[in-house]
């Protein structure tokens, strides 16, 4: 069954006070029970702030570490899930409704090898 | 004997290449190898028909040939998925597929290449390359860029669909409305290109124009009781029917009200206006069905004198509530001018905002010049100037532009 990345588009800024947070969590936590109950559900997480990332590059036959994110935006992945769909049809419901969730924008991009 | 030339076959690909493609790609789930095969079986055609003579049904004939060729094709492919593949559709022994099956595969075809994942000049090239069977050269010239970049964005589209997996299927009844105006959308934005092209020197692109009143056509026939169809159909049939009309022979451009009426199509119009009857009679119409309206009345006045100005208005007011746009308000300030004369039409003007299009600032010239204020009519006809891309568009505005100066 082929997979999807939904990525959650956040933008850059302080988390939002409980009061906000939790009615949306518990939103996300009632589709990603959806998922599951539909056998959908493969993998979800949420990531801590971009300024939390650290960078490693291939340097001369080395590695340099730097500090992160890789790149500097006002919006950042702040989460994700990976689903098993169908088609594109099914993968963009999933979409939707991680969005209207979240009110966030979500970005779903086909995986070219699963497992490897 | 059989007299086949080149062009009974470019005949028949103009006819047959989007139904043979949509067949196949279903039979292999692949739009390039879908594609392959059909351009094998047209290849064929050329070496064959001028001997052989043309086939009975010559549409039939590529379906059979291009799935052979497919066949062919993938047994020679190495891959075990491929060579599965070939049996599966050797199995499929089935007789050439009828009429309603084709339709079905027609509709997929459309939607997929209309299909909302995709960016909106990728739909349209996609669906002159995959419904109309237009080449890419073609398309090309059609929106005036190179042909290596719509080569690029025809393949970069193709890659999507597969990749990201777009179905090939026809959207649910509950997504249909939403994705029936994206289908809609994509005709639309073909006749637009080709009605006014948005820069360039010629006014009308016609290969385009023709190429939107033939997918709309088709898409007619395929959604027969679909009301927002009939009323693209209508929409695109009467603007077409003023062809002729709107370009005078030097090439420059013939407003409306100045049109030789008697250079109309009157096939066209009477074919319009008894689209917007039927229309019209199932109620509660959409935008196309309520523009398509506004033509028709246009299309029965016999002289510009003689225009339903009210109609147009109350359909404009109709039309307005629907789709609730700048271009909108402009359009329905131009018959409020007809109704209230051009002093009440310029008060609504300054409550638009429309940046970057000469549209308004020209129909703000063209009240002020009717309002004899002249110096007010040349700065806003700078404006328009300032703003407007197509070649013939200019050369009105700048004749517009003397007669103002020229008087004052």
């Amino acid at each position: 069954m082929p997979q999807y990345l939904l990525s959650l588009i956040q933008p850059a800024g302080p988390v939002p006070p409980p009061e906000v947070l939790d009615p949306i969590m518990r939103d996300v936590a009632a589709v990603t029970e959806r998922m599951r109950a539909t056998g959908a559900w493969v993998f979800s997480a949420g990531l801590h702030a971009p300024e939390t990332a650290t960078v490693v590059r291939p340097a001369d036959g080395d590695f340099l570490v730097t500090d992160g994110p890789y790149v500097e935006a006002k919006e950042h992945v702040g989460g994700f899930t990976i689903v098993e769909a169908e088609d594109l049809d099914a993968a963009l419901a999933w979409g939707r409704e991680v969005a209207r969730a979240t009110t966030l924008p979500v970005e779903v991009r086909p995986v070219a090898n699963q497992g490897v | 004997m059989p007299d086949v030339r080149a062009p009974d076959v470019e005949a028949v690909f103009r006819e047959s290449y989007g139904r043979a493609v949509a067949v196949l790609t279903r039979l292999l789930g692949d739009i390039d190898a879908a594609e392959e095969a059909v351009q094998d079986a047209f290849l064929t055609a050329v070496q064959r028909w001028p001997a052989d003579g043309v086939p009975p049904s010559p549409a039939g004939w590529i379906v059979t040939t291009a799935r052979n060729r497919a066949i062919d094709r993938l047994r020679r492919e190495s891959t075990r998925a491929d060579r599965y593949r070939a049996a599966a559709l050797l199995a499929d022994d089935s007789p050439p597929p009828e009429e309603g099956a084709v339709r079905d595969d027609r509709l997929r075809m459309l939607f997929t290449c209309c299909h909302p994942a995709l960016a909106p000049a990728a739909r349209v090239a996609l669906t002159l390359r995959l419904v109309g069977g237009l080449s890419t050269a073609e398309i090309a010239h059609g929106f005036l860029v190179p042909e290596a970049t719509m080569a690029q964005r025809l393949v970069r589209a193709k890659a999507k669909i597969r990749d990201a997996r777009i179905p090939y299927r026809v959207p649910a009844e509950a997504d249909l409305p939403d994705r029936l105006s994206g289908v809609l959308a994509v005709v639309y934005l073909v006749y637009a290109e080709g009605h006014t092209a948005s820069a360039g020197e010629g006014l009308l692109r016609t290969d385009l124009c023709a190429e939107a009143v033939r997918l709309a056509r088709e898409l007619a026939e395929l959604m027969p009781d679909e009301p927002k169809v009939l009323g693209l159909l209508a929409l695109v049939l009467l603007s077409e029917s003023r062809r002729a009309a709107r370009v005078a022979p030097d090439g420059s451009l013939v407003p409306l009200p100045e049109q030789d009426r008697w250079r109309w199509d009157a096939a066209l119009v009477a074919e319009g206006q008894e689209l917007v009857r039927r229309c019209l009679r199932r109620g509660a119409p959409g935008p196309y069905q309520v523009q398509a309206a506004i033509q028709a009345v246009h299309s029965d006045a016999a002289t510009a004198a003689d225009t339903d100005w009210g109609q147009v208005l109350t359909l404009y007011d109709h039309l307005l509530a629907l789709t609730p746009s700048p271009v909108v308000a402009l359009n329905r300030a131009v018959a409020v001018v007809e109704v209230h004369g051009p002093a009440a039409a310029l008060a609504l003007l300054d409550a638009l905002d429309l940046p970057r299009s000469h549209l308004l600032p020209a129909v703000r010239a063209d009240l002020l010049r009717r309002l004899g204020r002249r110096a007010e009519a040349a700065a806003a006809y700078d404006a328009a100037l300032a703003l407007a891309g197509n070649a013939t568009e200019r050369a009105f505005l700048e004749r517009r532009r003397a007669e103002v100066a020229g008087a004052g």
